[in-house]
């Protein structure tokens, strides 16, 4: 059984997705428990990975029976099985939130909002347990397709917003698969495992710096790391509420994972570090990313849009971490990505309770937070911290495994930029705790009215509460066990070579 | 000027897929029009198909199907340098279908903008959002 899971992790939301679509039109209800169940199996499956891989090793799926370098290989190691289980886990909690959300914000289009938010998770599963560059490829624009079109079903500006995202998304996706493409001349493996045997002889040919550094280029532009990165705000912020909780956290986290992977794995640790000096860059852009995104972010009145710029700084944070590149770095990135993820979705999740109550997600609809959404409240608090990095969160542990990377390697601009953001962070969120905690006079500006126009009126309802609740839990169990992740697991993850 | 018509003549394939790449990169970058950036953005994607297709092909090749390959028996003997390379072709197959899947979104949006704002003209369109 255990042996056959790689395949049925993908096939169950496939088939769930398409068995909404075409159901959908005359049985609306369907749609919500299917959508749970299959989210669930998903992440019972991914969790018999796991333990299947930590307790026997590699497991290796073949597509069609074919064997390795001429079919489609599945092959899942502790870097693949953290993904899974995070993109599945994000998926089954954001689907429990979406369904109240989804019903104020988008009444008449639940339908096709649920066969595309499956076929979003079925493509950002794939991605995480393939083992070919094709086969990947195709995923990431299964992923990406529906992710654009979710994100274009949100308010009036999203539609540009995510035309620009098209566009963008595009050209990276096509960078990818030139890259590939080079690979392809100089090897004629697409597989993985298959390349990083074949590679080693090659790496000083042309092609193949070609290759890489489009792969690389591709990797970015769909990561939104800093300087290409202006798609990012506009399309998180306008998407519909439970969207940005789904595709802000898990789409750029994932593309992270695809960075190490082909950084690492395909090609050997000593060709990117050693030979082309990529990480030099990488590190550089880290920082960068870390000082725009807090920056931009301190400037912003839009809650969401203030996330999205968070959310380009954390991805400084892990270029950096895989920058650094040592080992102490690198599970501080791998270990991030995990977390950033966690704690973005909590926050978005915050993002959609307000949006349900208020029918905005300005800061200034944080008014008065804390009397009447205590939960809500809480919630964010615990989010709030973990993004600044307060001990018995996730963050903190995350974080420090970074710092003490880069104080390691002597990178001193990229610690600076981690001390920087962990101060401006703090002032960031001391404005929103600000405006929840006290009701100032009305005299600052005109009063924000919005669709429903009722103020904060009590808390969200219990299918939004249960899963951020679960997920703020998880936040501070992951710091609390983090020793147990970071030693059984993620030490594991680390490419060899470190 | 032999040497460079050479280089020219020998990779005339990679050649005429960085032309295109570029040419769909201008109009992405530089168009204003929505619709111009969607033909653009195409055309890119046209480029790195074509790419694909054309590192299959080998001199002297044919296609790549066995003459009476299942019943003479001589179908271990094959010689590779004998047929054209197939695996780019499928491939690109995948890939045209997802490039037809982007551009139907792309086009689909591009509609919607159009009945939203009645203009497909970038300038306007940013005029108009920042109100």
């Amino acid at each position: 059984m255990v042996q056959q899971l790689p395949a049925i992790i993908l096939v169950t939301p496939l088939v769930t997705s398409i068995i909404i679509f075409f159901t959908g039109w005359r049985y609306k209800r369907l749609a919500y428990p299917l959508t749970l169940i299959a989210m669930s199996v998903c992440l019972l499956s991914s969790v018999f990975i796991l333990t299947g891989v930590i307790n026997n090793g590699q497991l290796q799926y073949l597509l069609g029976g074919w064997p390795p370098p001429w079919g489609i290989e599945y092959r899942v190691d502790h870097l693949n099985a953290i993904m899974l289980i995070l993109v599945s886990l994000l998926g089954l909690l954001t689907a429990t939130h979406a369904k109240k959300s989804i019903e104020q914000e988008l009444p008449e289009r639940t339908t096709l909002f649920w066969s595309l938010f499956i076929l979003l998770i079925t493509g950002l599963l794939g991605i995480c347990i393939t083992g070919d560059l094709f086969n990947l490829f195709v995923l990431l624009e299964v992923a990406s397709l529906s992710g654009y079109a979710l994100i274009a079903m949100g308010e009036k500006k999203a539609l540009y917003a995510s035309f620009r995202y098209i566009i963008i998304g595009t050209i990276g996706a096509s960078f990818y698969l030139l890259g590939v493409g080079h690979l392809y001349i100089a090897t004629g493996s697409l597989n993985m495992a298959d390349l990083a045997q074949l590679l080693p002889e090659l790496l000083h040919s042309k092609t193949i710096l070609v290759g890489f550094a489009f792969i690389l280029l591709g990797l970015c532009i769909k990561m939104a790391i800093f300087p290409m990165h202006v798609w990012l705000p506009d399309a998180y912020t306008y998407a519909p509420s439970a969207v940005s909780a789904a595709v802000a956290p898990l789409m750029t986290k994932v593309m992270a994972y695809v960075m190490i992977r082909v950084m690492f794995t395909v090609f050997q640790p000593e060709f990117s570090i050693m030979l082309l000096r990529v990480t030099d860059i990488m590190v550089w852009s880290g920082t960068f990313a870390i000082l725009f995104g807090a920056v931009m972010a301190l400037s912003q009145n839009d809650f969401k849009r203030m996330l999205s710029y968070i959310i380009v700084a954390e991805i400084g944070y892990i270029i950096g971490g895989i920058g650094v590149a040592n080992a102490i770095a690198l599970k501080g990135a791998i270990f991030h990505i995990v977390n950033d993820a966690m704690m973005m979705t909590c926050l978005f999740f915050v993002a959609g309770h307000i949006m349900h109550q208020t029918g905005g997600h300005r800061i200034d609809d944080f008014k008065g937070m804390f009397k009447t959404m205590p939960v809500t409240a809480a919630i964010f608090t615990v989010g709030a911290l973990a993004i600044i990095g307060v001990p018995p969160t996730c963050g903190f542990f995350s974080k420090w495994y970074l710092l003490l990377g880069g104080i390691k390697a002597q990178q001193w601009g990229f610690v600076a930029a981690l001390l920087i953001c962990t101060l401006i962070n703090v002032a960031l969120f001391f404005r929103v705790f600000d405006k929840g905690l006290f009701i100032h006079t009305h005299g600052n500006g005109p009063a924000h009215t919005d669709f429903t126009g009722k103020p904060l009126a009590g808390e969200a309802p219990l299918t939004m509460l249960i899963p951020a609740f679960s997920l703020a839990l998880v936040i501070i169990l992951a710091g609390v066990f983090n020793q147990f992740i970071v030693n059984d697991v993620i030490s594991f993850a680390i490419p060899l070579g470190f | 000027m032999d040497e460079l018509l050479t280089i020219l003549i020998a990779r005339i394939n990679y050649w005429v897929y960085i032309i295109l790449m570029m040419i769909g990169m201008y109009g992405i970058i530089v168009k204003k029009n929505l619709m111009k950036k969607i033909i653009g953005m195409s055309i890119l994607q046209t480029a790195v198909i074509l790419f694909y297709v054309s590192i299959g092909a080998k001199k002297n090749a044919t296609i790549p199907i066995i003459e009476h390959g299942h019943d003479t028996g001589h179908a271990t003997a094959v010689q590779a340098a004998h047929f054209i390379n197939p695996l780019p072709h499928v491939l690109m197959l995948t890939a045209i279908v997802v490039a037809v899947a982007t551009l139907g979104v792309a086009l689909a949006l591009a509609i919607k903008i159009y009945k939203q704002y009645n203009t497909l003209e970038e300038d306007e369109l940013i005029e108009i959002l920042k109100e």
